[in-house]
Parts: C-alpha cells; sequence; structure tokens
C-alpha cells in the first residue's frame, strides 16, 4: 500500500503573543503551511483540527475561505492535534481523498491549568482538600519511578538543561536562553522532586500539517515526508493517570507502551531504525520515562544517556531537539503536531542551529496526556 | 458544634476508618465510594495501616477550589502519597506528624483524621484524612 505523505508543514511561535487570539495563530500556521508545500486553501479537500481553550477549529473557514470542505474537529486533551493527524492520515488512506489538513492551535492563561473535580468524576472534597493540581501527579509518579530504577535528581536537571540548549537554537521556541543545571536544581521546588525549570508551562501556539497521496504528492513535486506510521491509542488497566484519588495495587503498562508498540509493527521498524525523537516533556520526568516506554532504553539506563548526551542533538538518539515542551511551553492542542512539524524540519534538513548531522531518514514522535492518552508517529523520508 | 467531615461518605461513622468501594462483579476495590448508589458497588471499610508507595511536597498554596489555608505568610508545604493498603487499594492521602524532607518510600504508616486549617475556630474546622508513621517504627 503506498504511504500518505507530509506536504507542507507550518508553525505560528510558541510561547505569548500579545494581541493575536489562539484562532488568528492557527490561521498563521496554515497560511505557512500552504505557501510551504504551494498549493492554495482551495486545493485542501477536508480537515481535522482542535484547541483546548481558543474555539472551534472548523470556524477556520470564515478567514481561510467558505470553499465548503469536510471540516472535523477534535477534541483528545493533549492528544488533539495527534488525533487530528491520525484521523487526516485515515481519511487519505481510504481512498476518499486526495489531500488534506490537520491543525492544533491554543492559547491558555498564566500558571498551571485549573481543573474541576467535576468533571473528572471526582467529588468537590477532593479539589476543597487540596489534591486537584496536576503537579502533584507529576512529582509523585517521577518520585516512584526514580526509587525504582535508582535514578538520580540531577538526570531531571539534565533534561531540562538540555531541553534550555536546544531552545536557544530554535526561532519558535519560547525559553530562549540557556539555564545551567545548579540553577535548575537550586530553584524553587514546585512539586518533589521537581523544581520550578523541569516543568514547562501552560502556552500559546499552532501547528498545521498538509497530507497528501503518494501519487498527489509527486504531482506537487516537493521533498515528501513519508508518514510510516499514526497511531492513537488509550490506557491499559493499572497505569498511573492524574486525578487519581486511588489506584491499584497491582501495577499496568502504559498508553505510550501501547501506541509504540503498535507504531513500531505498522511501520515495520523497530527503536533501533530512529534517528530522531520527539517525546512528551511535560516535565523532566516525563522525558525521563518515555525513553523507555517508547522502546528506546531500559528503564534505569536513562541516567548513562543523559550523563553522556547521547539525547544531545549530537549524540546518538536526538531526543526532543527543539527544546520539547519544557522549551516552547504547551498549548494543548497544538503540541502534538509541533513534534511532527520539528522533523519534518529535521528530515528535510532545513533546521539550521539545531539540525540533526548525519543525514537522519527516520524521526518519531509521541504525545501522552491526560486521562492517559498517547499517540506515535514515525516518519521516514 | 464541632469540628465536622469535609464530605458526607468519606469515613466510617466513628471516623476511625476511610469508606472505599467494591465492584461487585470484578471485585476491584477503590476510593472514593460513589454517591451516586449504584447495585454493583458495594462499601468497604478500608484498612487503616499500610505503607508509602510514593509521594510529592505541594510546595505553594493551591488555587479554588481549594479552601485551605492559602496565605503564603502563613502556607505550610503538605505531603501526598499514595499509602499502599495491602490486599485493597492505594489510596491518595496527606502524610502527617512527619517533616516533608523525612518521607521515605516504603515506611509504614497509619489512618487518622487532621484539620483542612488547624488555625480556624474547631467550630468551623472540616476534617480530611491523613496517614501518619506508625510510632516506635
Amino acid at each position: 500500500m503506498s504511504d500518505v505523505c507530509i506536504v507542507g508543514a507550518g508553525i505560528h511561535p510558541f510561547g505569548r503573543t500579545e494581541g493575536r487570539d489562539g484562532m488568528d495563530q492557527g490561521i498563521f500556521a496554515v497560511r505557512q503551511a500552504l505557501a510551504d508545500s504551494g498549493i492554495e486553501w482551495k486545493d485542501v479537500q477536508f480537515a481535522f483540527g482542535g484547541s483546548a481553550a481558543s474555539g472551534s477549529a472548523d470556524n477556520m473557514v470564515s478567514q481561510l475561505g467558505l470553499t465548503g470542505i469536510q471540516f472535523i474537529n477534535v477534541s483528545n486533551g493533549c492528544a488533539t492535534g495527534g488525533s487530528a493527524l491520525n484521523a487526516a492520515v485515515s481519511a487519505i488512506k481510504s481512498g476518499e481523498y486526495e489531500m488534506g489538513m490537520a491543525v492544533g492551535f491554543d492559547k491558555h492563561p498564566r500558571g498551571a491549568f485549573n481543573a474541576d473535580p467535576s468533571a473528572y468524576g471526582l467529588p468537590n472534597w477532593y479539589g476543597e482538600a487540596g489534591y486537584m493540581l496536576t503537579v502533584q501527579f507529576f512529582g509523585a509518579k517521577i518520585m516512584r519511578y526514580l526509587h525504582e530504577h535508582n535514578i538520580s535528581r540531577e538526570t531531571l536537571g539534565r533534561v531540562a538543561e538540555k531541553a534550555f540548549r536546544n531552545g536557544v537554537k530554535t526561532d519558535h521556541a519560547w525559553r530562549r536562553s540557556e539555564v545551567d543545571l545548579e540553577t535548575i536544581m537550586n530553584a524553587p521546588m514546585i512539586c518533589d522532586p521537581l523544581t520550578k525549570y523541569m516543568f514547562c508551562s501552560p502556552a500559546e501556539g499552532a501547528v498545521a500539517v498538509i497530507l497528501a497521496s503518494e501519487k498527489k504528492a509527486r504531482e506537487l513535486g516537493v521533498p515528501i515526508i513519508r508518514l510510516k506510521s499514526s497511531v492513537m491509542r488509550t490506557r491499559p488497566p493499572g497505569s498511573f493517570e492524574v486525578f487519581a484519588a486511588s489506584i491499584d495495587n497491582e501495577r499496568g503498562g502504559t498508553a505510550t507502551e501501547i501506541a509504540s508498540k503498535a507504531a513500531f509493527e505498522q511501520a515495520g521498524m523497530g527503536p533501533e531504525d530512529i534517528d530522531i525523537a520527539q517525546l512528551q516533556d511535560t516535565e523532566s520526568g516525563a522525558e525521563i520515562m518515555h525513553m523507555a516506554e517508547n522502546g528506546f532504553c531500559k528503564p534505569g539506563e536513562q541516567e548513562q544517556w543523559l550523563l553522556e548526551g547521547r539525547s544531545d542533538i549530537t549524540g546518538s538518539l536526538p531526543i526532543n531537539t527543539d527544546g520539547g515542551c519544557l522549551a516552547c511551553g504547551e498549548p494543548i492542542g497544538a503540541s502534538g503536531l509541533r513534534q511532527v512539524y520539528e522533523n519534518v524540519v529535521q528530515l528535510r534538513g532545513t533546521a539550521g542551529a539545531r539540525q540533526v548531522q548525519g543525514d537522519p531518514k527516520t524521526a518519531y514522535t509521541q504525545v501522552y496526556g491526560a486521562p492517559g492518552v498517547s499517540a506515535v508517529t514515525i516518519l521516514q523520508r | 458544634m464541632s469540628a465536622q467531615p469535609i464530605a458526607d461518605n468519606l469515613f466510617t461513622d466513628d471516623m476511625g476508618a476511610l469508606l472505599g468501594a467494591r465492584n461487585r462483579q470484578t471485585g476491584q476495590i477503590f476510593f472514593p465510594l460513589p454517591l451516586t448508589p449504584d447495585d454493583n458497588i458495594e462499601p468497604v471499610v478500608l484498612g487503616t495501616r499500610g505503607t508509602v508507595w510514593t509521594y510529592t511536597v505541594q510546595r505553594f498554596p493551591p488555587k479554588p477550589p481549594y479552601i485551605g489555608p492559602t496565605d503564603p505568610e502563613k502556607f505550610k508545604p503538605y505531603v501526598v502519597a499514595y499509602v499502599s493498603l495491602p490486599d485493597q487499594t492505594m489510596v491518595e492521602s496527606r502524610l502527617t506528624g512527619i517533616d516533608p524532607d523525612d518521607v521515605k518510600i516504603g515506611m509504614e504508616v497509619e489512618f487518622t483524621v487532621i484539620p483542612l486549617d488547624p488555625d480556624a475556630p474547631v467550630e468551623e474546622q472540616k476534617l480530611i484524612h491523613a496517614f501518619k508513621p506508625v510510632q516506635g517504627e
């Protein structure tokens, strides 16, 4: 079967843009993606898109043009972008369409995400007593992981240090200055063992990707990036997710493990075949856990990986080459597609100062979020 | 009027233990007991001793819906742990009676109740669940 191809990608810089709402950032990204692929809006046959806090994506047609296209809104938490891409791929694979778009955008207020207990099926006392904070979940989860696999807290610091180092070289990143390990480790503790610099912040940004059948992609004559897999999965029994008043004594797997396994099977590849990876790094601990959950190392080996710089841009498997969520911030709807955008740029060899050397040919993305959803893609040039 | 539990259905009547729930079909035990009656769910009294499976420390005053003390001058960081109760479930709970920096994974703890705001007048106090280190260990 022929592959679905990425023929264009566009991004609105992440971070804070005063005076431009989330959807307008989405429009910006779409126009850039259209220009990148050399097509016009009227050539786009369908779209999937979403945002968590900036309105219904299908409203974009009023600015992009009333061409009457099928435009389906996607709402899948942190996996919104990944799910939009996944749906777009299926639409082309089915043969119904030849060319379409996946788009994600968001603009969140400053500070941690506020959460309402009833939206998670929890009683009011859960919030009143001080448990309704995502940061507690991240702290408790990685605290256990470090303990089980004998990983030092400095490893968390090294993940953040690398993210900011990569962010300096990334036009679309929010945090554009280096932070040294000592500063990261000595910064105010938010939820142990995670300090201020080890968390990403809610932010703003948008990404659009134009997809086409292989036949259509060849007609366009643009550089072709093949989507070898696009998989989205939900959690298995015994996973450890946010806002859980209790969890089973018997522990189980994760949504990411399931999604990763399926994605590698679909692509006919293994972790050893991947040249670059963008992994969900809501906080430093997430990147560490996801290195193992996606099969790139065994639990516990992350300590040595970070110490030796194996996940640096110059390392054997560069991870989060644009600084990830830690340097870019997390606009929920756009975050997963940012990873795909970064891989497209890297595979084309146009990533400038952060370009991975050695002619990378395969690139991996993984996004994870509440309440236990994960989306993985594998791209190949 | 004395201090009251923060919610109905949270504790046993004597406040000596937490109320959990058992799924009659799968046998799974979880917490808290849902407020909506369900034929598949029966109440179960949760154990009062367990071990700390993991924990973190809430270092900054939370925003609403939190109703405990938030004055930055007076806010005291609190420990949030998952306490493994043998053969039942792991309950998310505060730890009390221990400095946050002294908490260790695997330590033995026992059930207690604490006021959400110890500085509030007794008649206004709301009681929440917590676990404390087992004495003599």
